[in-house]
């Protein structure tokens, strides 16, 4: 007699299943395909292009009604399997029961939906099979319609593409900094992103979503920071859950998912799992290829012939239209790795590729993944590449031979070739201006605007001038940034602005930089960089900073800190010195002392003590005193017209204003102010980066000194009989210096720089572009206007400033 | 070989450290921009810096004082400056960070 195999769930890998089974053996079994949606296999990943419309379900369906019939199949389709009686081998669906001598779980994965608040009003729907799809065609029907997808993976965003295609206004959230983190890392995730904006989609990251709202449908989402969006349907693709019920219901051993042995068989022999429900070796599922794998096993293993299971490498890839994406193998955690990174920002291409020892273990390439297939092959077999290291990353069209010497490269160009593409000048014009005679990188671009635009030719150009001019030419060592780039801090300034450029990883990608995330060098001028020009949309990165900026206080020789609390333009009250000398009690502070910025300096803390010191500090008014930041120190004063004979304003007052109207802004470079009362200048104004001299008729406003290494006096910039435009124009220079500045020029060598004129023009004679620039000040200032030492010393933050583990005390035992 | 569970990923910033204490001193515990994890000696041999303070870059740090740079793979300084820290096995499984304790305990005796 046949004996009789029950399948439960007719998904993507129980079909591979039945086909390999019925093509072995068609009468070996007698089966009955049991399948919860009413309809029998389809391809389930397609759902994608049936969402976006450039599908129909018909065309995705693979195994359709005369295919079940031919093969003898028994369908119940629309069924539940609600139990499974290991003992008598029944199981129950909701039309009845039917006996089994082999049963098959294929259950597939369940979404994963968040439990918070308003998860189950109508409208919020996830993404697995044709209903969620009909819901989301159906929603985007209605005009204007807004849709939020929760989750920026591959399923979340398949769904939005689809719904923007569909004429949605679509937002993505996503919890993590970058799209898709576990197949790209960051910088192909920014191309993505960037990509995904272009078709008008709204991407929000670290965007942790508290509620759903809505009464009897849902009207909108909230976020954890209080931002409420609007949405008339919400799509959670945040991962799935192998659905494992059924099997657990019976007994089985059931982990994450349903474990399995390497011929596929559950804890019962007689029970098999094959697909997204099972667990093999710890490892679960989410893609179809190892499944079909699985399912020949499956098949093999229910005609008693061996087979083992052995999963293999997977390759990821995105299908939305334009996003061309490939990311396989593992490209993160491990040790002795290496990166290749290759980046082409004009074509917007990214290429990483990671190897461990002579063997490539990962791939991510954005924009141009024509190589996948040839870079996942060489994953998947293990290949030794030592041979053809140098030259990997450009794919197998340049294996076998030939030489990548650059200069050989560029001398075997043909003339018409282009070099230039910003402004389309090709070699051949190049070629022409360095034979009439401009023979250096600044005249080939005076003559041809070779290079003059976004400047990554600029290699390019100097090696057609090398091989042109041969022994004549040398090739300049510009002063780039660092190691991680060709480019000069002016060139990188520039091209931030230029290309709108919000985020590091932009920075890496569009400039081309040769690291991965730059060096401690580059890294924290970026940084400044990126908040100076962005202050809205770029968010302060500490871990681009020099210790003493991430940790709010001046690091020692033997590793201890220096606290100083702010004393506005030097004044302080008796409270506040008992506050500062209790807590150097406390927290034993060796040494107390009077600094040359008019404060106290508490020297010698401890790490550890320093948020519950400045917690202390905080509870009697007092706030950092930045005296470790490349930004706002200190505004000396003198005590002015309210105490000294001489006295002709209110310099104590107009320091105190300027302290609290500059505190927390970040520079190039340190920037100290000072003002005194009358020309005595008893505090020191003239050797400030900005300094002020009260007199009878008003406030002489000076720049550019210094008293430190170099020492010099400050130059006039102007003259105002207003405190208000006083306070103005120093914002406005503050801010001049803040967005033209390279990073560590103090303010005397940009000055020397840029010309002590070109800054009068800016910011006294433009009236309106000093408007204009104390605006951009002030709106920096929203965000960094702030303590930094009262959010640290938040009990969640303040844990950063102690071990994460003590080993010690276990010891001891 | 046992190892030690001393926290969960999540407790160090990306691109950031933590210190452990041990019985003979500061194991700095690295987080890359891959969220790979490295665990070397906290002190820099030149003078002493803690390196746990340092920038991490790629898969190296630079010492806070003197900015000189280490390897957190081989533990060697990098370019002209010469110098060696020790380094200890690392790994993270289901988001915790494990420490070889054997490692640590030999580094305790020492
Ligand atoms: C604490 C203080 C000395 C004191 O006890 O008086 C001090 C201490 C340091 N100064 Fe200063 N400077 C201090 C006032 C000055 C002054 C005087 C002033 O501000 O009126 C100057 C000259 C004026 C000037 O800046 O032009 C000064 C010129 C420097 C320089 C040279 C800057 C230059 O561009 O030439 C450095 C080195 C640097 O910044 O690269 C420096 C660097 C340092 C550092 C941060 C060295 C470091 O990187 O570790 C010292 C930190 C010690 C610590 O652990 O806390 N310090 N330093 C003063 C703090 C003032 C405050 O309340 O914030
Ligand atoms: C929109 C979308 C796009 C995707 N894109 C890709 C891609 O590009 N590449 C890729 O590799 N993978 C992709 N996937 C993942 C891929 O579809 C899955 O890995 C695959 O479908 C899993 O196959 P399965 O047979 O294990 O489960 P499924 O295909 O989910 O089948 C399980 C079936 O079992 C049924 N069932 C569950 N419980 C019971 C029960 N108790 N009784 C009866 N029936 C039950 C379910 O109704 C379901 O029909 C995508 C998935 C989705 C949703
Ligand atoms: S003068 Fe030199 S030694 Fe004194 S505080 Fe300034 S930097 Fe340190
Ligand atoms: S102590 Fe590390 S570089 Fe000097």
């Amino acid at each position: 007699m046949t004996k009789k195999l029950v399948v439960i769930g007719a998904g993507m890998a129980s079909g591979r299943a039945i086909e390999h089974l019925i093509e072995a053996d068609k009468d070996a079994y007698d089966i009955t395909l049991f399948n919860g949606e009413p309809r029998g296999n389809y391809n389930r990943i397609m759902l994608s292009p049936v969402l976006s419309g450039e599908k129909s379900y018909e065309e995705i369906v693979t195994h359709d009604d005369q295919w079940y019939a031919d093969n003898g199949v028994t369908c119940r389709f629309g069924e539940y399997i609600t139990k499974i009686d290991r003992d008598r081998k029944v199981v129950t669906g909701t039309n009845g029961e039917v006996a089994y001598d082999k049963l098959v779980i294929a259950t597939g994965s369940a979404p994963f939906i968040i439990p918070i608040p308003g998860k189950d009003l109508p409208g919020v729907i996830a993404y697995r099979d044709l209903e969620d799809t009909n819901a989301m065609i159906a929603a985007s029907a209605r005009s204007g319609a807004k849709a939020v997808v929760i989750g920026g993976g591959l399923l979340g965003l398949e769904a939005a593409a689809g719904l923007k295609a569909r004429g949605m206004d679509v937002t993505v959230l996503h919890l993590m900094g970058h799209l898709m983190e576990r197949q790209l890392d960051e910088a192909a995730g920014y191309l993505l992103r960037r990509a995904l904006e272009d078709k008008g989609i709204e991407i929000k990251c670290q965007a942790s979503t508290s509620e759903i709202l809505g009464t009897d449908k849902v009207e909108g989402v909230k976020l954890e920071d209080g931002t409420i969006l609007e949405a008339d349907l919400v799509v959670m693709a945040v991962g799935i859950r192998p659905e494992t019920r059924v099997a657990a219901d019976a007994g089985l051993d059931v982990n994450r998912g349903i474990p399995v042995s390497d011929q596929m068989v559950t804890s019962d022999h007689d029970v098999l799992a094959v697909g997204e429900c099972v667990e093999h070796n710890g490892a679960l599922f989410g893609l179809v290829a190892p499944l079909y794998d699985q399912a020949k096993v499956v098949a093999k293993t229910l005609l008693e012939e061996t087979a083992e299971f052995a999963p293999k490498e997977v390759a990821t890839k995105l299908k939305v239209t334009g996003c061309d994406l490939f990311s396989a193998g593992d490209f993160a955690e491990g040790e002795g790795r290496e990166d290749i990174v290759f980046r082409d920002p004009a074509r917007g291409v990214y290429k990483r590729l990671v190897l461990e020892g002579n063997v490539l273990v990962g791939a991510v390439m954005y924009g141009d993944t024509a190589d996948g297939n040839w870079f996942f092959g060489l994953i998947k077999d293990k290949t030794d590449i030592s041979e053809m290291r140098d030259t990997l990353i450009f794919g197998p069209a340049y294996q076998g031979g030939a030489s990548v010497d650059p200069m050989a490269a560029v001398a075997a160009l043909p003339l018409d070739a282009e070099i230039c593409g910003c402004n389309g000048v090709c070699k051949g014009q190049i070629v022409d201006a360095i034979n009439a005679g401009a023979t250096d990188l600044a005249a080939v671009k005076a003559t041809t605007k070779a290079s003059a635009s976004c400047g990554t030719c600029t290699g390019l150009v100097e090696q057609v001038l090398a091989t042109t001019l041969g022994d004549d030419f040398v090739m300049p060592a510009a002063q780039s940034v660092c190691g991680c780039t060709d480019l000069t801090h002016e060139d990188v300034r520039r091209l931030i602005k230029s290309k709108e450029l919000k985020s590091q990883a932009a920075v890496w990608q569009e400039l081309g930089w040769t690291t991965p995330n730059g060096c401690h060098t580059c890294r924290p001028a970026i940084n400044y960089y990126l908040l100076a020009d962005w202050p809205l949309e770029y968010q302060d990165d500490p871990q681009s900073r020099f210790v003493n900026e991430r940790r709010h206080a001046n690091i020692q020789k033997d590793g201890t800190y220096s606290v100083v609390p702010r004393m506005w333009g030097g004044m302080t009250t008796p409270d506040e010195l008992r506050a500062i000398a209790d807590a150097a009690d406390k927290y034993n502070v060796p040494t107390v002392h009077v600094t040359g910025g008019q404060r106290i300096d508490l020297l010698g803390v401890k790490g550890e003590d320093l948020p519950s010191m400045w917690a202390d500090l905080n509870a009697a008014g007092m706030v950092s005193g930045h005296a470790y930041s490349k930004g706002l120190r200190t505004v000396k004063t003198c005590v002015g017209k309210d105490h000294c004979r001489f006295g002709t304003q209110d310099s104590t007052g107009l320091g105190i204003k300027l302290e609290k109207h500059l505190w927390g802004s970040w520079s190039p470079h340190k920037l100290k102010l000072a003002v005194s009362g009358c020309p005595r200048n008893c505090a020191e104004a003239t050797c400030k980066d900005i300094g002020v001299v009260c007199v009878d008729s008003g406030y002489e406003i000076s720049v550019a000194g210094a008293a430190g290494m170099e020492v010099k006096q400050t130059e006039l910039l102007c003259k105002t009989d207003s405190e208000e435009e006083a306070i103005e124009i120093i914002s406005a220079f503050t801010q001049l210096y803040r967005e033209n500045g390279k990073y560590l020029d103090r303010v005397f060598k940009w000055v020397a720089k840029v010309g002590l004129d070109w800054c009068i023009e800016q910011v006294v004679d433009d009236v309106e572009n000093r408007k204009a620039l104390a605006e951009r000040f002030e709106i920096s200032q929203s965000v960094y206007r702030d303590d930094p030492w009262a959010k640290l010393a938040k009990p969640k933050e303040a844990e950063q400033f102690s071990p994460l583990a003590n080993l010690t005390l276990e010891a001891a035992e | 070989m046992s190892w030690l569970d001393i926290g969960s990923i999540d407790d160090i910033p990306v691109r950031g450290a933590r210190v452990v204490k041990t019985a003979l001193g500061c194991v700095a515990v690295f987080r890359t921009d891959e969220n790979e994890v490295f665990a070397t000696s906290d002190r820099c041999p030149h003078k002493g810096g803690p390196l746990s303070e340092g920038i991490v870059h790629g898969k190296k740090v630079t010492c806070p004082l003197h900015n000189w740079v280490f390897s957190l793979e081989s533990g060697e300084a990098q370019g002209a400056d010469e110098g060696q820290i020790a380094t200890f096995s690392a790994r993270v499984e289901g988001g915790r960070i494990l420490l070889n304790a054997a490692e640590i305990e030999a580094r305790t005796a020492a």
